[in-house]
């Protein structure tokens, strides 16, 4: 399989060594003189941007959680004014506000970079035509495979989301090399593609990226043989870029993370201490080559294992395993990130009193949302006319927030399970992890 | 001159019907009538009874959601055309009927028909004046 920029991918630890610490060292700078939240948090601690002198003292750095970001909604964190910007991306916060980003020129190359990465690993060249089924808009997942594409050389088909018997029909007629898409998309495209009684070997498709939600080893093999492709995992997250932050080569034994961008470490969550490679814990991210958007040891709350062992496919790159879980509650439904207390703050809003369960399903290989609430004297009422307009009213103000589609279905008082007067919100039946 | 119903939320689930009703029973409570309202989900059950609030406070004791809706209880021949004779003088008056149910009195001959309406007092005026029986609070709790 090509490589699409062996000079960073298969450099030497050494080499590795020296950009990542001059390349931080460039990035606490700019943090410190550009953003008074971490000129702040230097100060508070004592410390000055000349005590780190490589990337060894990356210890020494400040946390950066996902509520700071939420603390300087919208472009509190940004290290550059608006005129620098070229992009900004969004997903969605804890509490109904938006995780909001922003990016350089500069910044869009290096994401560029990584994605074209990983469309080479995944054997993508200037002649395949990438296929882009991830949504295009504030989500990145769409314009991030799509500008990687571009970077490549590549010919990137921006399809965006849904409407799946035309993303068969381009497929077909246009003879798409690679598809892009979530996990569970890939299963109903290649479960539709079984359906409408196409062969997936007539198909040009011979791999896909897929990422943007959990998925597991058997996912994998069920949409490789489904579309009769190779199947990639690529990972990334808005804060620090978008999709590219790491992906797998042919080997597929976890994703070499674009280490020269993206310094990865791994932690115990509680003593936030680092963990030995190797064994698991919460992923923290150091952007080491970004402007707008700097962030420090930003705890990604995906729990994951690091390996440094070389890789046959001949890059030298640290690996990740697949995140197997979230150290706080988020979960990811259909690529969207979704957290119970949108939930929450959406009944709170609608005057309803906030029990409720969160369900969560593959139906058809999607991600199914069902949210039940408990019926409260305030909502009721004796015709079913009145009671559908609640679940509706329900429905849209969940939409409004979370930017999916959830189902709402109303039950009992006092049915859903409590224990220890705390109620379980999710149960989560994807099966996962 | 409205009557008491008790709506009570049910979910879909085995056994509910059986413990909501245990529970009124446990409370010493006659049920007269009964209906539900069903969608794919939930339903809706309706009951008059000979003493609503009693069977309310048991039922909110037991957990569950429920309230007291005002509706009007009609008494109509038991014989063809009886009730289109009601229906129709609803629908003179441009009145909708949000949901009814209907049962055989004790009384021989007779039925009488629970009607929930949007506004009780324009229902009540226009079925006395079409010549239509209402049913007093006392007649049908004391049933």
């Amino acid at each position: 399989m090509p490589i699409y920029q062996p000079e960073m991918e298969c450099a030497s630890r050494d080499y590795l060594h020296a950009v990542q610490s001059q390349r931080l060292l460039k990035a606490v700078k700019i943090a410190y003189e550009n953003i008074p939240f971490y000129r702040n948090k230097f100060d508070e601690m004592g410390l000055q941007p000349q005590d780190i002198h490589s990337i060894d003292d990356i210890h020494k750095l400040p946390f950066t959680v996902k509520t700071d970001l939420r603390d300087h909604y919208p472009f509190g964190l940004f290290a550059v004014p608006q005129s620098e910007l070229v992009r900004i991306h969004a997903s969605s916060g804890t509490t109904g506000k938006p995780t909001v980003v922003g990016y350089t020129a500069h910044d869009i190359q290096v994401w560029a970079d990584g994605a074209a990465r990983a469309i080479a690993a995944a054997g993508g060249t200037r002649d395949d035509i990438i296929h882009v089924s991830y949504g295009y808009g504030l989500f990145t997942g769409g314009l991030g495979l799509h500008y990687g594409a571009e970077r490549l050389g590549a010919t990137a088909l921006p399809v965006s989301s849904g409407n799946t018997k035309r993303q068969i029909q381009l497929l077909q007629d246009f003879g798409s090399n690679i598809l892009c898409c979530t996990p569970s998309y890939a299963m109903f495209i290649g479960e539709t593609v079984r359906n409408m009684g196409i062969d997936p070997k007539t198909l040009q498709v011979r791999a896909g990226i897929f990422g943007a939600e959990p998925w597991t080893e058997p996912m994998r093999r069920e949409v490789e043989r489904l579309l009769d492709i190779k199947a990639h995992d690529i990972y990334g997250l808005s804060e620090i870029a978008g999709p590219g932050v790491a992906y797998d080569c042919e080997m597929q034994s976890g994703m070499h993370i674009n280490e020269d961008y993206f310094y990865p470490e791994v932690i115990d969550p509680d003593t936030l201490q680092p963990v030995p490679d190797g064994e698991y814990g919460e992923l923290v991210f150091t952007c080491i080559g970004k402007e707008a958007l700097p962030l420090l040891r930003y705890r990604t709350r995906d729990i994951c294992a690091l390996m440094r062992t070389p890789c046959s496919c001949g890059r030298t790159t640290i690996r990740m395993t697949k995140p197997r879980g979230r150290s706080d509650d988020m979960l990811i439904i259909r690529g969207v990130n979704v957290f119970p207390s949108q939930v929450e703050h959406v009944l709170l809003e609608l005057g309803m009193d906030p029990n409720y369960q969160i369900l969560v399903n593959r139906k058809n290989n999607l991600d199914d949302m069902e949210v039940q609430v408990e019926m409260g004297e305030q909502m009721f009422s004796d015709t079913v006319k009145n009671l559908e307009a609640v679940e509706k009213k329900m429905e849209s103000a969940l939409q409004s927030t979370l930017n999916i589609h959830a189902r709402v279905r109303l039950v009992e008082p006092g049915s859903l399970p409590r224990s220890e007067g705390k109620a379980k919100r999710v149960i989560d039946q994807r099966g996962l992890v | 001159m409205s009557i008491k119903q008790l709506s009570i939320f049910v979910e879909n689930k085995a056994g509910r019907l059986a413990e909501i009703t245990s529970a009124i029973a446990a409370a010493g409570v006659d049920i007269h009538a009964l209906s539900i309202a069903d969608t794919t989900n939930f339903g809706i059950l309706r009951l008059i009874v000979n003493q609503p609030d009693k069977a309310e406070q048991a039922l909110k004791a037991a957990g569950l959601t429920v309230s007291l809706t005002d509706v009007i209880a009609i008494e109509i021949e038991d014989k063809p055309g009886g009730f289109a004779k009601a229906a129709r003088v609803m629908s003179d008056a441009s009145l909708d009927i949000e949901y009814m149910y209907a049962f055989i009195s004790q009384d021989s001959g007779r039925a009488w028909v629970i009607l929930r309406v949007q506004d009780n007092e324009k229902a009540l005026e226009a079925l006395r004046t079409g010549g239509i029986e209402i049913i007093s609070e006392d007649k049908i709790y004391s049933m």
